[in-house]
């Protein structure tokens, strides 16, 4: 932490937190678009007709950027949770809040484009098969730490209760991943992985991998705007108690 | 570019139906999500302003 010269702990408290993350919002936001952008016009007008699935193979440019992100969100929202619990540290707690409904939102998405990419070429919106089965219960899992944290009035419970039930389902993350492995299963094995060849044309691969940072980007975007939202949400809080409110902070700097 | 006209793009290969639902509901999903942020915040901002 010393060696890169940035005292870390001066944004760990949600005072400058929030000024930190108003600043970052923009330019995440910004590189999103201009991603998806490049993204969607590359993966539309670039990326040539698959030979055996036409062009329903282009639902792969939403889908799958979303899937992995829906995973990705479970793992480091159970990342900051763990942080939360282990440290006590409140804004961990805050990130992990924050990240939970971008999470959800994504998994559904996976889940409705893997319907309508299934529809046609499977013939099925919807079958049981071991991948599609352990991403519906990963939806489960973020609407489970989400109505968790809701029902529980005294914040730190709220915060402690949600952080276990989401540590504890961080198993399911690598069964949907490997799940396409360890059974025989409808849903088609990893097109992109870090070991092998991409099994697609560069320009598919090219469009699908830019979506995805372009994901990346409007999920940083997201939850550090929710993030924000929960900080002042919190501060209102008669147990924080603090004198000045964090928004006048921020203005006064 | 494959598409002869701006008919065949929408057509998406007679695949129009789930290509363009899948684009579409993931816009609104993300698009109603950053509105979604963008009112609670002022909801949050503002409440606090009255107390």
């Amino acid at each position: 932490m010393s060696a890169t010269g940035i005292n870390w702990f001066k944004y760990s408290s949600p005072q400058a937190l929030y000024p930190l993350a108003g600043r970052m919002i923009p330019w995440f936001a910004a590189v999103a678009v201009g991603l998806v952008a490049v993204g969607l016009y590359v993966g539309f007008f670039v990326a040539p007709t698959d030979v055996t699935q036409g062009d329903a193979y282009r639902i792969i440019f939403v889908h799958v950027p979303a899937a992995w992100m829906s995973m990705f969100l479970y793992v480091i929202m159970a990342i900051w949770a763990g942080i939360g619990l282990g440290l006590n540290a409140r804004p961990s707690f805050m990130m992990a809040q924050a990240i939970a409904p971008t999470g959800a939102m994504f998994t559904f998405l996976a889940l409705f484009t893997g319907s309508m990419w299934g529809k046609p070429t499977w013939g099925a919106w919807w079958v049981w098969d071991a991948r599609l089965t352990s991403e519906l219960i990963l939806l489960f899992q973020y609407i489970g730490i989400i109505l968790l944290r809701s029902s529980i009035d005294d914040l730190r419970r709220a915060d402690r209760a949600s952080a276990v039930l989401a540590l504890v389902g961080v198993i399911n993350v690598p069964i949907i991943y490997f799940s396409v492995r360890w059974w025989n299963t409808l849903h088609q094995g990893a097109s992109v992985t870090i070991t092998a060849a991409p099994t697609m044309a560069g320009s598919m691969v090219t469009a699908m991998l830019i979506m995805m940072v372009g994901f990346w980007m409007y999920s940083f975007a997201v939850t550090l705007a929710r993030m924000r939202c929960v900080i002042v949400e919190r501060e209102r809080q008669p147990s924080w108690g603090k004198p000045a409110s964090i928004p006048d902070v921020a203005e006064a700097r | 570019m494959q598409w002869g006209s701006v008919a065949e793009f929408f057509a998406m290969g007679g695949y129009g139906l789930y290509v363009w639902p899948s684009f579409g509901v993931a816009a609104l999903c993300m698009g109603g999500e950053v509105i979604a942020v963008w009112r609670r915040h002022a909801a949050a901002s503002e409440s606090h302003d009255e107390s």
